[in-house]
């Protein structure tokens, strides 16, 4: 059987992340718009480590400050710093269960939007109140799902 | 991030990278477009005779203030004849779409879709059809992206229409509210006074309005007083907007933002 390796799904997932991440939504529940790049890396640096590192990483939060205007390096920096993190981990994070996975996952994006609102903060404009990170709420309550849909995704296609 | 923040070096890495995200962008917005399209397809042909109607109606209002002005501007160009002023010229404007395409939330900022080939720069004032929506702050080559006056880091030289009190107007970060600064308190400003852009600084042409003062706080001691303005332009729900490229042949001003105008 002759092995195929679609790792270009990869790249078509974090397109998807980040049309959702574009999306126009109204007003109040564009603050708890979940941080999808951040999760969607986040799953793939834990399956595969090997294939998405820290420099993918940076490549893509220099991306998303593009997309969202944003100040060049700031989700990099953020997008890093939780990569790092979970490429150091990722053997211990695989076995948690689902539950237990999420509230690692909410810490990470905690640590990613905390990244995000001290860059702010430094060139004065500090967010206004805690529902800046309202995305760590809703990441949690999706990681399961996500990880599920995105686990499949990744056996169907063989994506090693 | 420091470098991209004092310097203007990153801008035309920002420019090339721009083009990359540019599929997101136009994906994003594709599904607004086609709404749009479908809204403009599938109208009967009662409404369009009742649009066609109204629109001849407005056509016709607007044409009779259009004579007034040609009147207004042949005089006004006599007068500034008269005090050796120099005469100035019309602005080019060009027609843009605004893309549904969401940006950092801590910004107040918007997407458009015109770029450097239809030679969008930054600096550039973007205005709707009732006042200063703000200007553009990155250019790609498809798209650009626009800061609006509410913005933190945005600031706008005005004058009140009926005193010609100057004030810089800036943002707050919060949709729909502007500040007034460093107004001293004998200054003859009110509730419900228009402000103007002034066209100081050199960026904005100068008449374009850009708010309606909604409050004016006065403490007894306090140097300067507290003013509210609240955006005229319909800041949130504006489709299309324009770009203008305004005549300064008063001066040489420089294009860039941060740097002063000079002679």
């Amino acid at each position: 059987m002759q092995i195929r390796n679609n790792y270009s799904i990869i790249l078509v997932t974090f397109f998807v992340a980040f049309i959702l991440t574009a999306m126009p939504l109204p007003d109040w529940i564009a603050a708890w718009r979940p941080a999808w790049v951040a999760l969607v890396l986040v799953y793939w640096s834990l399956a595969l480590p090997h294939r998405v590192n820290l420099f993918t990483a940076f490549i893509l939060g220099i991306l998303l400050d593009v997309l969202q205007g944003s100040l060049l390096g700031q989700n990099a920096i953020g997008l890093t710093i939780i990569v790092f993190i979970t490429a150091k981990l990722h053997l211990q994070v695989r076995q948690y269960p689902l539950y237990q996975q999420s509230i690692f996952v909410g810490l990470l994006v905690a640590v990613y939007l905390g990244m995000i609102a001290w860059v702010n903060g430094m060139i004065g404009r500090p967010p206004e109140s805690w529902a800046f990170f309202a995305p760590v709420l809703t990441s949690i309550l999706l990681w399961p799902w996500l990880f599920v849909i995105l686990r499949d995704i990744r056996r169907r296609a063989i994506v090693t | 991030m420091t470098v991209d923040r004092r310097m203007d070096y990153l801008e035309s890495v920002r420019g090339y990278l721009s083009s990359v995200v540019y599929p997101v962008q136009y994906l994003v917005n594709l599904p607004v477009r086609v709404g749009d399209w479908m809204s403009e397809a599938l109208t009967s042909r009662q409404q369009l005779l009742e649009e066609n109607e109204r629109l001849r109606a407005q056509n016709l209002l607007l044409k009779t203030h259009t004579q007034k002005y040609q009147a207004l501007v042949l005089e006004n160009q006599r007068l500034r004849g008269l005090i050796e002023s120099p005469i100035r010229q019309g602005e080019r404007v060009l027609v843009a779409d605004m893309m549904a395409v969401e940006q950092d939330t801590s910004t107040q900022k918007f997407v458009i879709n015109k770029g450097s080939k239809e030679g969008v720069y930054i600096g550039q004032p973007i205005v709707d059809a009732k006042g200063v929506m703000g200007q553009i702050v990155h250019v790609g080559q498809s798209s650009s992206t626009g800061m609006m006056v509410t913005d933190h880091e945005h600031a706008l030289p005005v004058e009140v229409i009926r005193s010609g009190v100057r004030a810089i107007a800036s943002g707050v970060g919060a949709k729909g509210e502007m500040r007034l600064d460093y107004v001293p308190p004998e200054s003859d400003i009110k509730e419900g006074d228009l402000l103007v852009s002034s066209g100081l600084g050199g960026h904005f042409p100068e008449g374009y309005p850009v708010g309606v003062v909604s409050k004016v706080d006065l403490h007894p001691g306090d140097k300067f007083m507290q003013i509210r303005v609240r955006p005229v332009a319909s800041l949130a729900k504006a489709r299309e907007v324009l770009l203008v490229w305004p005549e300064v042949n008063e001066f040489e001003f420089e294009t860039r933002p941060g740097k002063v105008a000079h002679r």
